[in-house]
């Protein structure tokens, strides 16, 4: 887990400050069928490398974030707010 | 003969005595001494009883590492166990305690254990304690709780404060030896920002023992000259009785800086430890090298020291090991104490030395013995000779003190806390950092550099390097000119020794012996996390900073391959005990788990309510009246009096959430599963809000104040939740709506007025008119009160199912507001009710709360099926709440029930099981999740969860608790025991 959380509002922040709601998945559009949802809302990948999560900064900007961290080397490549920029990758 | 002060000599202030206790005896030490060196000092070599053999032990070390030395040191809640004696700062009325000894440290009953000691070798618990199995509870398990642990807590709280801080540097330089030195002034001169920290009080390191002189200057000047430079130096901090104990992701660093535990009074407004967390650009591990003991018979007893302990003690502290001293050594570092002692008059009989050939250089009067070994001592309470063998001859030898330098494992721990495995150096003969770390390089003696002059070298040229790195320009290092040094390198490491006699021990302080390490290998434990936790050795407060390297040098042996095969165990923080109270810095009492108060809770108070806390809040929980024998009297009354005049209630803790932004009104429909989109202004709604797998989150009311403008109530519990919940919704899922969302819970007190007489109370404060017409159920506005001296909302809502009204105010107005109410409902026979009543009053409704939204209900589940919106597009929850599943005919749902006969009750938890059956988790229907005293029923009544609950009113159950062993008869039925009709709520 990172000590610091390069927060896009706050700069780096330690990370006693941050809610952690776990991966940072594409919601289904409202008619996607059943295993889409399913997969959404049950299905976690487990991978050995870089994974996006959903980051609360609860005691700081209270703005949701899009935290890119390695699971092995637990270093952050990126921290962007939820509401801006790139699409989150769909899953596959 | 025993320990004893020089005449001169040492960096103790002799001109400032101080007297100390041990074991209530009073003894005088100097300022600064450590209690070991005091201890010594007093002859004192007895300090401990072993763990498990309760074997007689002394100082081993002269510093972290020490096994044996653990003492008790104060009193009272200011006592703390485990103290090592080689690190505690002497002070002036310092009170120890020895350890692990009972009646007394001279004669320990315990001592016996070691008569028993062939059947208590490696995995005796597991082999011992296997059978009878019934044993285990009532007589294995407390006999080995009671023969386990060392020093005993406190059980009286700690009286001092405690703090956390942090801390940024360029370069962090972890140890103040020469290596760590001479960094800090590279880095420094040089205009980084550094910190040096180090865990003794004094910055030096070696250097405080050191006989050579640098640049013509003694060693012990040199560091108090560089720390003079180095302290006076604005971008240089130095913290000293700093200990860096792990290393974390983002190169921060652990450290606990203990601040007032070399005083006896510390000061009130100071913490006794800091925990630091230090976040480095860089870090230099300048940590030296922990010299190994050897394993021969009898390591273990009182008078055996390390060889570099034995000389921190004779020229720091100015104590020497008795009256003659043997030196058993596999390097050179052996001959360096041997000139010292013999330059301050302690006689030296013998040195030891594995090699072939003789130390260079030594002129001393010592009889040098080579390619010999000490193969056991003798003695009682203290070492009174030696056994040296040689040729497969031993020879007796009469000492009162005996050094061991087995050679130097240099100290790593830190460069290994991120996952990075030691490797093993043939040519260094050691464990070392693997290369490539990022962010921290390490150095010296940590590195395995074996002398002095290198080391100062490697510790500038690595600044050097560092610091160019990391863009700062850095002057030429000058190196300094070292004479007298001694280099301790070993290069052939004495694992074991032949023909050892008796105990030789591996781990001195979980007793593990050579003989155990070898059980372990035999019996096919030989991996080394495996020998860990079967022989014990390297667990507890030293973690084997002395024994692992051993252990696994011998394991290696046993298997016949390199010691890098075998590998170490893992090394995780902390590198030593950090405290509780450290860890838990100011988060203790109400700073761990503040009281919440409502706006209302001085009114509350002025009146009466007995308080009870729901999480973080003190609610009222009923109002008792004069003459009232028990609580259930008054929340009688309270429900009565609401049912026929009008109570008062402060529902402040309420979550409140304002939501405001052209798009509210869609959010809000996404959000909640019923629709919302077309709520008319001035108007207030129930909502359900899902989870995404569609069972219930949250209920509450929302209501309409503007188009663009909401006011969300929510649970007391989940307020905290939804919020976080919503601002996912609208940074996350949906960033595009305009919607802003502020938590508003603070900023208004609101208080239920409910009852037949609530109009015409409230009527008398609130400006406009709010007769049914005017203002009918489920309306909501801004209103005007006192004649406009004052602005509110009011909701006509209700959990009570009366006539009943929510006012909310500017939270600083709410007591004045709540008064007037009092005031204004005199005649009408108002009265303040606490949260039992409004829990009664619910009930009786079959209003729902968290007991029944307990995270496995759907919509469906408690009666709210048909509000779920069967046309809005999507909603969190709409497509998983589709499953199957969530429809099953069987499902646990809402269902009232009530006991046969009215003078039996029940309590919430207890199972539902039909009449005549077994109570067995295949026959359990459900359980009763909420129940009260109804004085309108005369009978106790529930809510509960049963299967196919609403198709079986009027069934005949019978609600089970297990724990108490109670069966009451009961009746299924309507959850809604009073005016089924609702006609209350529109008069």
């Amino acid at each position: 887990m990172a000590s610091l959380v390069p927060c896009p509002n706050c700069g780096r922040r330690p990370k006693e400050e941050f809610t952690i709601k776990g991966a940072a998945l594409k919601r289904p559009a409202a008619g996607a069928d059943a295993s889409e949802w399913f997969d959404y809302v049950y299905l976690r990948d487990n991978p050995h490398g870089a994974y996006e999560e959903y980051w609360h900064h609860t005691s700081g900007c209270r703005r949701w974030l899009v935290l890119t961290r390695d699971t092995v080397t637990h270093e952050v490549a990126a921290c962007r707010d939820a509401a801006d920029g790139s699409r989150l990758e769909e899953r596959t | 003969m025993s320990s004893y002060r020089l005449s001169k000599g040492g960096l103790v202030d002799r001109m400032a005595p101080l007297s100390f206790t041990f074991d209530g005896r009073s003894l005088q030490g100097f300022a600064g001494d450590t209690l070991a060196s005091a201890l010594l000092a007093n002859g004192q070599m007895l300090v401990g009883r072993s763990f498990k053999y309760h074997r007689p032990r002394g100082i081993l070390t002269a510093g972290a590492a020490e096994p044996n030395a653990l003492v008790t040191v104060g009193r009272g809640g200011r006592t703390e166990p485990n103290t090592r004696a080689t690190m505690q700062e002497l002070y002036a009325g310092l009170e120890a305690q020895s350890q692990n000894r009972w009646p007394s440290l001279d004669f320990d009953v315990g001592a016996l254990n070691g008569l028993l000691s062939p059947f208590l070798g490696a995995g005796f618990y597991y082999k011992t304690f296997m059978w009878p199995a019934p044993l285990w509870e009532k007589f294995y398990e407390p006999f080995i709780r009671k023969a386990a642990g060392l020093g005993k807590a406190s059980y009286e709280a700690d009286p001092d404060s405690y703090e956390k801080s942090w801390a940024h540097c360029d370069l962090l330089v972890i140890g103040a030896g020469p290596t760590g030195l001479a960094a800090a002034l590279t880095a420094g001169r040089a205009g980084a920002r550094v910190i040096l920290v180090d865990e003794g009080s004094l910055p030096g390191g070696s250097l405080l023992f050191e006989t050579a002189t640098i640049d013509g200057e003694a060693a012990a000047d040199f560091a108090r000259d560089t720390s003079a430079e180095l302290q006076s130096m604005p971008n240089v901090r130095m913290m000293m009785r700093t200990t860096a104990f792990g290393w974390y992701d983002g190169n921060v660093f652990g450290a606990v800086e203990r601040v007032q535990k070399h005083v006896r009074d510390p000061a009130p407004h100071l913490p006794v430890e800091r925990l630091w967390r230090i976040v480095a650009r860089h870090a230099l591990l300048a940590t030296g090298a922990e010299e190994r003991p050897l394993v021969f018979g009898g390591n273990d007893r009182p008078g055996v020291m390390m060889a570099s302990a034995m000389r921190t003690y004779l020229n720091r502290y100015g104590v020497a090991p008795g009256q003659s001293t043997a030196i058993f050594t596999t390097n050179d570092s052996g001959y360096a104490l041997a000139r010292d002692l013999e330059a301050a008059g302690v006689d030296v009989v013998a040195i030891i030395d594995s090699r072939p050939s003789a130390g260079v250089g030594y002129r001393g009067k010592a009889r040098v013995i080579n390619e010999a070994a000490v193969c056991a001592t003798r003695g009682r309470k203290a070492i009174s000779a030696i056994e040296v063998r040689r040729d497969s001859r031993t020879e007796p030898i009469v000492v009162d003190a005996l050094a061991m330098a087995g050679g130097f494992s240099p100290i790593i721990h830190l460069a290994c806390h991120r996952g990075a495995k030691p490797v093993w150096s043939a040519e260094k003969a050691a464990f070392v950092a693997p290369a490539g770390l990022k962010g921290l390089e390490v150095a010296g003696g940590a590195a395995a550099t074996t002398n002095l002059a290198a080391c100062l070298g490697e510790g500038a040229v690595r600044a050097q390097a560092i610091i160019k790195e990391l863009g700062l320009s850095c002057p030429p290092v000058a190196l300094p000119k070292v004479e007298g040094d001694e280099d301790t390198h070993s290069a052939r490491p004495l694992w074991s020794i032949p023909g050892v006699k008796g105990k030789a021990f591996v781990d001195f302080q979980n007793d593990v012996h050579l003989k155990d390490i070898g059980l372990a290998v035999r019996e096919g434990y030989s991996h080394v996390e495996l020998a860990k936790r079967y022989t014990t050795n390297g667990m507890a407060t030293d973690q084997g900073k002395l024994s692992n390297v051993n252990a696994i040098g011998l394991i290696a042996k046993a298997r016949g391959v390199s010691p890098g095969e075998v590998g170490t165990t893992t090394f995780r923080p902390f590198y030593t005990p950090v405290s509780f109270g450290a860890l838990t810095g100011a988060h203790t009492g109400h700073h761990f788990q503040p009281v919440r108060k409502s706006p209302l809770h001085d009114w509350a108070k002025k009146h009466g309510a007995v308080f009870v806390e729901t999480g973080l809040w003190y609610r009222s929980s009923w109002f008792p009246r004069s003459g009232e024998q028990n609580w259930r009297e008054s929340v009688d009354r309270e429900v009565l009096n609401i049912r026929k005049n009008a109570g008062i209630c402060d529902v402040s803790m309420l979550g409140k959430i304002e939501i405001s932004g052209s798009d509210a009104a869609e959010f809000l429909n996404r959000v909640y599963c019923n629709a919302f989109l077309k709520l008319p202004v001035g108007k207030a709604r129930y909502g359900l809000m899902l989870r995404e797998d569609g069972m219930i989150y949250d209920d509450g009311t929302t209501s309409r104040l503007a188009e663009d403008r909401f006011f969300m109530t929510t649970t007391t519990a989940y307020a905290a939740g939804v919020m976080n919940h919503l601002e996912f919704c609208a940074q996350a899922l949906w960033p595009d709506l305009d919607v802003r969302l502020a938590s508003i819970t603070d900023q208004w007190a609101q208080m239920a007025i409910a009852g037949p007489k609530a109009r015409q109370i409230l009527q008398k404060i609130v400006d406009e008119d709010i007769s049914d017409a005017a203002f009918p159920f489920l309306a909501a506005k801004e209103v005007s009160l006192f004649g406009g001296a004052l602005h509110g909302c009011l909701f006509r809502i209700s959990f009570s199912g009366e006539l009943a009204y929510e006012l909310a105010v500017p939270a600083g107005y709410g007591e004045s507001v709540a008064d007037a109410l009092l005031e204004a409902g005199k005649d009408d026979g108002i009265m303040p009710y606490g949260v039992e009543a409004l829990s009664v009053l619910r009930i009786e409704k079959g209003h729902v709360t968290h007991n029944e939204i307990n995270g496995t209900v759907v919509p469906a589940d408690l009666g709210f099926g048909k509000m779920v919106s069967a046309t809005k597009p999507d909603f969190i929850g709409k497509a998983m709440l589709q499953r199957e599943g969530l429809a099953a005919p069987d499902r646990p749902q809402l269902v009232g029930v009530v006991p046969l006969d009215p003078k039996q009750s029940f309590r919430s938890g207890s199972h539902i099981l039909a009449k005549g059956v077994a109570a067995t988790l295949e026959n359990d229907e459900g359980y009763v999740t909420s129940s009260a005293y109804s004085p309108h029923i005369g009978s106790t009544i529930g809510l509960a969860l049963v299967k196919s609950g609403p198709s079986r009113h009027g069934e005949e159950v019978v609600v089970w608790n297990g724990l108490r062993g109670e069966s009451t008869p009961a009746r299924l039925c309507n959850p809604v025991f009073f005016d089924p009709q609702n006609e209350r709520l529109h008069v």
